[in-house]
């Protein structure tokens, strides 16, 4: 069964996004939201952690922390609140990586 | 898709609540069913009417309050966390010799088993907290 | 209620006593036993030192709930996997922690062990099987 990994925290407080890359397998998803979206940000050493992954980041996060879509690292989809449902649809599960 | 949605942080100091009514929001809107939103650890601190929120910020508790009314949500708080951080409705008030009642409208307070049934019942438990 | 049991599984990532989350983790797990569905644990990162020996909370003042692992199989859970590279990183072995164990009574309540020392990868496998991931 497929899993969307959610990620809240930011990658330089917790190590919940190496977990989350760690546990995820073909065809499961992962999902920056909160202060996890600074691993988005393609000028930080985070967003290596995301070669590999398909990667969704909530846009309304991205944008309270004043990163512009410009920003992103190459191939993360930016989603709103109605995409985060769709995702939640598409995976058989979801695992909150807290 | 039938819903379940897990609270695990109380109002303002984390993001989780606002994270979690945007989303149970969302699902509502593309006409998903929300069985249950569950409300844990200080989570529970979404239920308390005493909030008094800056006038230019927004208020958590009367927001969850509105959705739940709005969509005839059941919004359930875990007693033993409760009982722990003093979120107190009539029952638990005459129950444990509690001078006053502090549950916000649209919330109840109700046991663990909630959740897991919510769990077993729903197509997906989406968890957000710290 | 569901007609077929679901596989539940509940992920505790945290250090026991820092924050409540351990514990309150436990108590959903002790009331869950009582839905019948097909469950098992998972402890990663910190969450590990849930399960070491030698907890003594007086000095503290905090209630030392270390003991509620042992009652586990008591609630009919009998599949706690720890995940080795937390241990590793960690300096744990499985002398750490504590003997968990459930009675089977299929083979006239023979003692079997709960803990499963597994890899990530094989942990990410199991996860994979679950229905539901409770996360705290």
């Amino acid at each position: 069964m497929s899993i969307l990994h959610i990620v809240n925290k930011s990658p330089y407080e917790k190590n919940s996004l190496d977990v989350a890359a760690g546990y995820a397998q073909d065809g499961d998803s992962v999902l920056l939201i909160e202060d996890a979206v600074y691993a988005a940000a393609k000028s930080g050493k985070a967003s290596a952690k995301l070669n590999g992954l398909d990667v969704s980041v909530l846009g309304s996060d991205l944008a309270a922390r004043g990163i512009s879509e410009d920003k992103l690292v190459d191939g993360v989809a930016v989603v709103d609140y109605a995409g985060f449902v769709d995702l939640v649809e598409a995976k058989d599960t979801v695992q909150s990586w807290l | 898709m039938k819903l379940t949605i897990q609270v695990n942080e109380g109002p303002y100091q984390h993001q989780a609540s606002d994270s979690a009514y945007y989303f149970t929001k969302a699902a509502l809107e593309k006409g998903h069913e929300i069985f249950r939103v569950f409300f844990y650890h200080d989570g529970v601190n979404n239920g308390t009417r005493l909030t008094t929120p800056p006038q230019d910020d927004r208020n958590i508790v009367n927001r969850w309050s509105e959705l739940a009314k709005a969509h005839d949500l059941d919004m359930v708080i875990c007693v033993a966390a409760a009982q722990r951080r003093g979120i107190v409705d009539d029952g638990e008030a005459e129950r444990n010799g509690k001078d006053a009642t502090n549950i916000a409208d649209g919330f109840r307070i109700s046991g663990l088993g909630q959740l897991i049934e919510g769990a077993v019942q729903s197509d997906r438990l989406v968890v957000f907290g710290d | 209620m569901a007609e077929e049991s679901k596989k539940l599984m509940y992920v505790n990532r945290r250090a026991p006593y820092g924050t409540i989350y351990a514990w309150e983790s436990l108590e959903v797990v002790l009331i869950g036993a009582a839905f019948d569905q097909d469950v098992s644990l998972a402890f990663m990162d910190d969450g590990v030192y849930q399960l070491t020996k030698g907890q003594s909370t007086e000095g503290s003042g905090m209630k030392n709930f270390s003991p509620t692992y042992s009652a586990l199989g008591d609630y009919e859970v009998t599949k706690i996997y720890v995940e080795k590279e937390s241990m590793q990183e960690r300096g744990l072995t499985l002398e750490d922690l504590q003997h968990l164990v459930w009675e089977d009574e299929d083979d006239d309540w023979a003692e079997r062990d709960s803990i499963r020392l597994v890899s990530r990868d094989e942990l990410a496998k199991v996860m994979a099987e679950q229905d539901v991931l409770f996360n705290f």
